[in-house]
């Protein structure tokens, strides 16, 4: 009875964290079945993602009222506002990307299947790596930086491979058009910049953990 | 009636103990929106009084041991001296605390009635006023690595545990007001203990003085909390005790513990019966230990947490307060002595009440003149004055702040329905544009399809007489050129053209033709348009292709218009049709 509303708003903040890693595992998959071709199972995890970011942004919105309603934190609610907002970030990046497949439906040459695959799950990897620090940073603060490093290191091997598909499709395939060469350059930086997401999560989870110790 | 007047200045010093100490207690958890400040106030408010009533007498027990103030015109002047040192040094900003103004008013009291003083028991007091900020940071330091290390090997969740955080902070709270009554109550009261006696019956209960006075000064605290703690609480913003809420735990128990420690004679007494030295009973100030805690929590974090300028103000409020005080208290005896012959020493003789059940009887005023009653009631009128005037003129400051922030918020939203109007105003001129240039392509776009109807009939003719030519039948060549003829004729009429130009004039100026008919309502139609071809500035030789008459018909034209308008000789025509 005394931590009912604690309890309830705990259960909040966990729901919208998984709610997050599952769309990741969406994302991932709907790459996965763009690439070969399972479109059947693509739009599945299209309309998934899509409710699961409906879900998402309704959960942010009841925990940003619970925590003005129960004034709840006051010190730290604006920091933890945040933090959920780049989380809801990027659950939309990748809603945004895998829509952007359906939509363009980019040309990928065979050969090119595996890296994107691969790309895709590092960048997704970054992501899901943040998932476990967040959660840290309510429950055990002094954990978060710890965990924070897998995020930097997977951030940092999406670059190193989206830079190596860049470089492969503009310089060892000459066969492509420009145009094509361009809508995957794009295609790239969109998987990209969920890991680039992860990152900014990982910034400010550092800080507030900081804060969160003194 | 006279107790009244004379307690009033260790109520006045009670109100402005609570108003100083409460942000002390409850300052981080209110300014910080943990706790709401009525509950914070209302918690405060009882513990305090409970304090107070229960474990108030061992440190107003050594407060009369230092000087046993016997007389209540001395009590009345010490208490009040130091209130005023209070209130000179807090407007200074200087650090204050009212048990070392008293103390140095009690000490002024003995000098001036050449009384003996216990240097033990001023040793004692001294000695607690370096000892309790001291034991205030040792158990913070040692509290504050216990939570600490509580917090990094729990997994409460945050939210969790902000709520636990809450209930500390009211617990902490409460033991902090019930310490801060238990110990502080020395400093407002303790003075008027040997100089008041008298016993307060209700139904079979009987209240001794000491206790009365001990409610009613714990009541005075708990009034300065409600009336003027909300504004202390805030004004910690930026002070040295804006704490975040788990360093305002310990700080906030540290401190109560120590207030405790200095005012419980069972922990006094245990601590005999286990051969340990003891605590002595003496009234400390809370902001003292507050600070020791807080540099206490500052050293358990690393010694550059550690405010140098806080140690510094404390050891001035050390030296300067006591001895300010002493000195106002001593020349204020002299004035009250000399001058309205007040009894400063001589022991106000006790009647005690076994009358009636609520009646409470005083020999008091026997002892003093009604010049020496008129004088302290007229003191007691000039602080109850300026006390009004004070809380008035805060009022008006705070209205004048609230009027202030209205006009603001006024000022802002006129700027940003201005800026609203500006907008509208742009958005509506780049409609206007959007729309004329809308016009202007599809002029542009009439205007080619002319020239490509004049090119396709240039080019039909041109075949029709190079067929006349190639006939050799010179009927038929006659007739393609008699049909060719017709067609040029035709054309050259511009009919249509001359047809829209007037149509364009004619939407411009839809004003300007009602007013033209409802004047003149018997004009022709070809009246009409030549008027209007006139305003918009054409001459008779462009006008006339436009209305496919000779220049001569227009000229005819307008010297009809003249006549039908009445128009004089020296008056213009296109002068009248354009003011119209």
């Amino acid at each position: 009875m005394l931590f009912a509303k604690a309890n309830k708003s705990i259960e909040l903040i966990d729901t919208f964290l998984n709610c997050i890693d599952q769309s990741l595992f969406l994302f991932k998959e709907g790459v996965k079945n763009y690439l070969y071709n399972n479109t059947e199972n693509f739009n599945n995890n299209l309309l998934s993602l899509a409710n699961a970011e409906i879900e998402s942004d309704k959960l942010r919105k009841e925990i940003e009222r619970a925590l003005f309603t129960q004034s709840l934190m006051p010190q730290m609610r604006g920091d933890i506002m945040r933090l959920l907002e780049e989380m809801d970030n990027i659950i939309d990046q990748a809603k945004k990307s895998l829509f952007q497949f359906d939509v363009e439906t980019p040309h990928i040459p065979p050969e090119l299947i595996p890296d994107f695959e691969r790309l895709t799950q590092i960048s997704v990897s970054a992501a899901e790596s943040a998932m476990p620090a967040a959660k840290a940073y309510f429950t055990e603060p002094i954990n978060v930086n710890e965990k924070l490093h897998r995020v930097y290191f997977y951030e940092k091997e999406t670059d190193v491979l989206a830079d190596i598909i860049r470089r492969k499709i503009f310089r060892e395939m000459p066969d492509l058009k420009l145009s094509e060469k361009f809508h995957l350059r794009y295609f790239t930086l969109h998987i990209e910049n969920i890991s680039d997401i992860a990152e900014k999560v990982a910034d400010l989870l550092s800080i507030m953990a900081i804060k969160r110790i003194e | 009636m006279l107790i009244w007047v004379f307690i009033s200045s260790g109520l006045f010093l009670g109100w402005k103990l609570g108003a100083n100490s409460a942000a002390n207690i409850f300052g981080t958890a209110v300014g910080a929106r943990m706790i709401k400040f009525k509950i914070a106030a209302i918690i405060a408010s009882v513990f305090i009084v409970l304090g107070a009533v229960f474990q108030g007498y061992g440190a107003a027990d050594t407060l009369s041991q230092l000087g046993s103030i016997d007389a209540l015109g001395a009590a009345f002047t010490v208490s009040l001296c130091s209130a005023l040192v209070i209130i000179i040094m807090t407007r200074n900003k200087l650090s204050v605390s009212t048990s070392q103004a008293i103390v140095g008013a009690i000490i002024g009291w003995c000098y001036f009635t050449s009384k003996h003083i216990d240097y033990l028991i001023l040793t004692k007091i001294v000695s607690s006023w370096i000892s309790a900020p001291l034991l205030g940071g040792l158990f913070s330091a040692l509290l504050f690595l216990m939570l600490r290390k509580f917090h990094l090997k729990s997994k409460i969740h945050l939210i969790k545990q902000e709520a636990l955080t809450r209930i500390a902070l009211i617990i902490t709270g409460a033991f902090g007001a019930y310490s801060l009554g238990a110990n502080n109550i020395a400093n407002v009261m303790g003075v008027f203990i040997n100089a008041v006696s008298f016993t307060i019956k209700l139904g079979s209960v009987t209240f001794q003085s000491t206790q009365v006075l001990f409610f009613l000064g714990s009541l005075a605290i708990a009034l300065g909390i409600i009336t003027y703690g909300k504004k202390a609480m805030e004004n910690i913003k930026g002070e040295f005790i804006n704490l975040t809420p788990e360093s305002a735990i310990v700080v906030v128990l540290s401190q109560a513990i120590v207030l405790f420690l200095f005012s419980s004679s069972t922990v006094s007494k245990n601590l005999i019966n286990l051969g340990l030295p003891t605590i002595p009973l003496v009234p400390v100030s809370s902001t003292q230990v507050l600070a020791g805690s807080v540099i206490g929590i500052g050293l358990a974090k690393g010694l550059q947490e550690v405010k140098l300028k806080i140690v510094g103000n404390i050891l001035i409020g050390w030296i300067l307060t006591p001895i300010f005080s002493g000195f106002l208290t001593f020349f204020s005896l002299f004035f009250v002595n000399s001058i309205f012959g007040v009894a400063i020493t001589h022991k106000v003789p006790i009647v005690t009440n076994n009358l009636s059940s609520n009646a409470i009887l005083f020999n008091i005023s026997l002892e003093y003149s009604p010049l020496t009653f008129l004088f302290f009631l007229s003191i007691v009128l000039i602080f109850c004055t300026w006390v009004f005037f004070t809380y008035k003129k805060s009022k008006a400051k705070l209205q004048e702040n609230e009027r202030r922030w209205a006009e603001q918020l006024h000022f802002s939203e006129f700027q940003k329905a201005l800026n609203d109007i500006e907008v509208n105003t742009i958005h509506l001129e780049n409609d206007t544009l959007a729309t004329q240039l809308e016009e202007r392509k599809k002029e542009l776009i009439t205007y080619s399809l002319n020239i490509g109807q004049q090119r396709e009939l240039l080019d039909s003719i041109c075949k029709s007489i190079e067929k006349a030519v190639n006939v050799k039948n010179s009927d038929e060549k006659n007739l393609i050129l008699t049909n060719e003829l017709i067609r040029i004729k035709q054309k050259k009429s511009f009919t249509t053209e001359a047809e829209k130009i007037y149509q364009n004039a004619e939407q411009a100026h839809t004003e300007f033709l009602s007013r033209l008919l409802s004047k003149y309502p018997n004009l022709t139609n070809q009246e009409k348009r030549l008027l209007v071809l006139l305003r918009i500035g054409l001459s008779t030789k462009e006008i006339a292709p436009v209305l496919n008459i000779s220049t001569k018909s227009v000229e005819i034209g307008r010297h009809r218009l003249r006549k039908k308008i009445n128009l004089n000789k020296d008056e213009n025509l296109i002068q009248f049709v354009k003011s119209m």
